[in-house]
């Protein structure tokens, strides 16, 4: 592992981490749903309340300037995290969820016709499968979706082969929050391109985990949510290729999206205010832009090498369990590891893990198609994050084993 | 709040045994019941004899807490009436939220008090007794309902 990367240190920061669950030191592990805060992101936030709040966009008066400069500024850090082009196409929205319901409702039903085809894959979450069905419903499109492998990992010819003269849009995850899958995101976007189609990717489960350089994966829309990046929650964004954003038409209407209004008709604001009806999550994009300034002092490169070696850890020793299976074995994961125990439901190891100080998700993580898939009713999923340790692998490890004697 | 007091043996037990398992074909009624948050699926077939549940069952798939509760709900309304069935579940529903509920009369299902401390963990033991009044409601029509705890 990395030397620089001292995770006792990146422990400290984080406050929510020093306490005692049930007795027991906390081990968080499921940063999948979400992840926690930095001192730094909460002192921005807080900065932010105490000193500099009004609304954006709409006053003359010292504060609404500076609430409006630090708005723009963390869209401004944002572009740059995910290296887009202009600032014109950071939309900021309320999480992944909406982002995703923007382009279905502002693009698809605007562009799609009966019969054109919209593909996902087999690994989405719902946010990334119900709105393309309600755009479908509206439209007479259709869904198709790319099948996977018993590894987890996408079937690439399959997916080729979905690819026809109907497919209008491939909708697809970055990294699957099941089966922590990385899906190979530059190949399925350039072989989209060649024929024409746009693409949209979920960077749900991406983002806070590895580099993202949205011109070098070459998408036309990206999507994320800042809870899962150490952000705060109820704050999202959608990357989107501005020529694609000019050319949509806004999806709700009210303040700020607006540049005249009469009682009869009105005209739209430039990007990305456009996309920004009402009054926007301020502290939420002001909490965003430090943690990705928190991220970057970390390095990207070295959390994901922290992360890998969590993962490789987990896998090894989960392994060795009796009765246990894992989910998704794919060459390249993320920090993701969905597993089964024969003889417990994963509700009670979730209860069970969670007496022993170990927080995990169990369910069907918000992708009933792919348990149904899989033929689980739920699993449990342990997610890594940039503070978690080996020891807390080891604590996992123990909780199973734990869990496995109660039951069996 | 011990782990313990919520896997109590009872309840082991009839999770690694359930009591009434399967689906009685015919049946005077059957409901579906779903826990849509945990995945929890169970179906509960019976047949009446007046008002008297003279036998049911149950399968699905769920956690050990709801298999544990689904069984021992069966056990404990077979031959009882519409009415005792309902005070019953009124028991148990305040078995299962309450602090101080008594488990006076509830025999096996006292084993359940544990599930209290894990408010979480509620929708799941009651699913089984949800699924049940479903099915007692359609008793007359011919189609099964579903029913949902969300
Ligand atoms: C892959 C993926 N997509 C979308 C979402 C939805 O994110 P949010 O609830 O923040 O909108 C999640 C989060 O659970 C996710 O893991």
């Amino acid at each position: 592992m990395n030397p620089v990367y001292d995770v006792q240190r990146i422990r400290a920061d984080f406050p929510i981490l020093q306490q005692q669950i049930n007795g027991r030191p906390l081990a968080y592990l499921d940063n999948g749903a979400s992840t926690q805060r930095p001192q730094a992101v909460l002192d921005a936030v807080n900065y932010y309340e105490t000193h500099l709040h009004s609304n954006v966009h709409r006053g003359v008066h010292t504060l609404s300037q500076l609430a409006t400069d630090a708005f723009e500024a963390a869209r401004e850090r944002v572009r740059r995290y995910i290296n887009a082009a202009s600032t014109h196409e950071i939309v900021f929205v309320r999480g992944t969820t909406e982002a995703i319901n923007l382009v279905a409702q502002s693009w698809g039903r605007s562009t799609l016709q009966p019969g054109d085809e919209i593909v996902i894959s087999a690994l989405e979450h719902h946010a990334n499968i119900v709105p393309w069905q309600m755009a479908c419903a509206a439209t007479g499109a259709q869904l198709r979706v790319a099948p996977i492998d018993d590894d987890g990992s996408l079937n690439f010819e399959q997916y080729l082969a979905l690819l026809g003269p109907r497919t209008k849009l491939v909708a697809m995850t970055h990294v699957s929050n099941v089966m922590g899958t990385v899906l190979p995101v530059q190949q399925i976007v350039a072989a989209a391109r060649e024929r024409g189609i746009l693409t949209l990717l979920d960077g749900a489960q991406a983002v806070a985990h590895e580099p993202v350089d949205v011109r070098a994966i070459d998408c036309d829309f990206y999507a994320f949510s800042s809870h899962k990046l150490y952000g705060p929650t109820g704050l999202g964004v959608l990357y989107g290729r501005e020529a694609l954003l000019q050319a949509m038409p806004p999806w709700q209407g009210g303040g700020d999206m607006i540049r005249t209004v009469s009682y009869q008709s009105s005209t739209w604001n430039d990007l990305p205010y456009k996309f920004e009806a009402g009054t926007p999550h301020i502290s939420g994009a002001v909490g965003l832009a430090a943690a990705m300034d928190y991220l970057e002092a970390l390095g990207l490169p070295q959390v994901a090498a922290h992360e890998a070696a969590l993962l490789a850890q987990a896998t090894a020793a989960l392994s060795d369990i009796d009765g246990i299976q894992i989910q998704g074995s794919a060459a390249h994961k993320g920090g993701i590891v969905s597993f089964t125990l024969a003889g417990v439901h994963p509700h009670d190891l979730g209860t069970i893990l969670d007496h022993e100080g170990v927080a995990i998700r169990a369910g069907h993580h918000c992708a009933m198609p792919l348990m149904d898939l899989l033929g689980l009713p739920a699993t449990a999923r342990a997610s890594f994050g940039c503070y978690n340790t080996a020891a807390e692998v080891d604590q996992l490890v123990r909780a199973v084993v734990r869990a496995r004697e109660v039951f069996c | 709040m011990e782990l313990n007091e919520l896997y109590r043996e009872v309840i082991l037990d009839h999770n690694r045994h359930p009591r009434n398992f399967g689906r009685l074909d015919p049946a005077d009624a059957l409901a579906n019941g779903h826990n849509p948050l945990c995945g929890d699926k169970l179906t509960v077939t019976l047949n009446l004899q007046g008002d008297v549940i003279s036998d049911l069952k149950f399968d699905g798939n769920g956690c050990a807490i709801s298999v544990a509760s689904a069984s021992l709900m069966t056990e404990a309304v077979k031959g009882r009436d519409r009415s005792s069935v309902s005070a019953m579940f009124d028991k148990v529903h305040a078995l299962l939220t309450q602090a101080d509920a008594p488990s006076t009369d509830l025999g096996k299902l006292a084993a359940l008090s544990g599930v209290r401390e894990f408010p979480a963990r509620v929708k799941c033991a009651s699913l089984c007794w949800h699924t049940l009044n479903a099915a007692l409601a359609n008793a007359d029509a011919a189609d099964a309902a579903a029913v949902s705890t969300e």
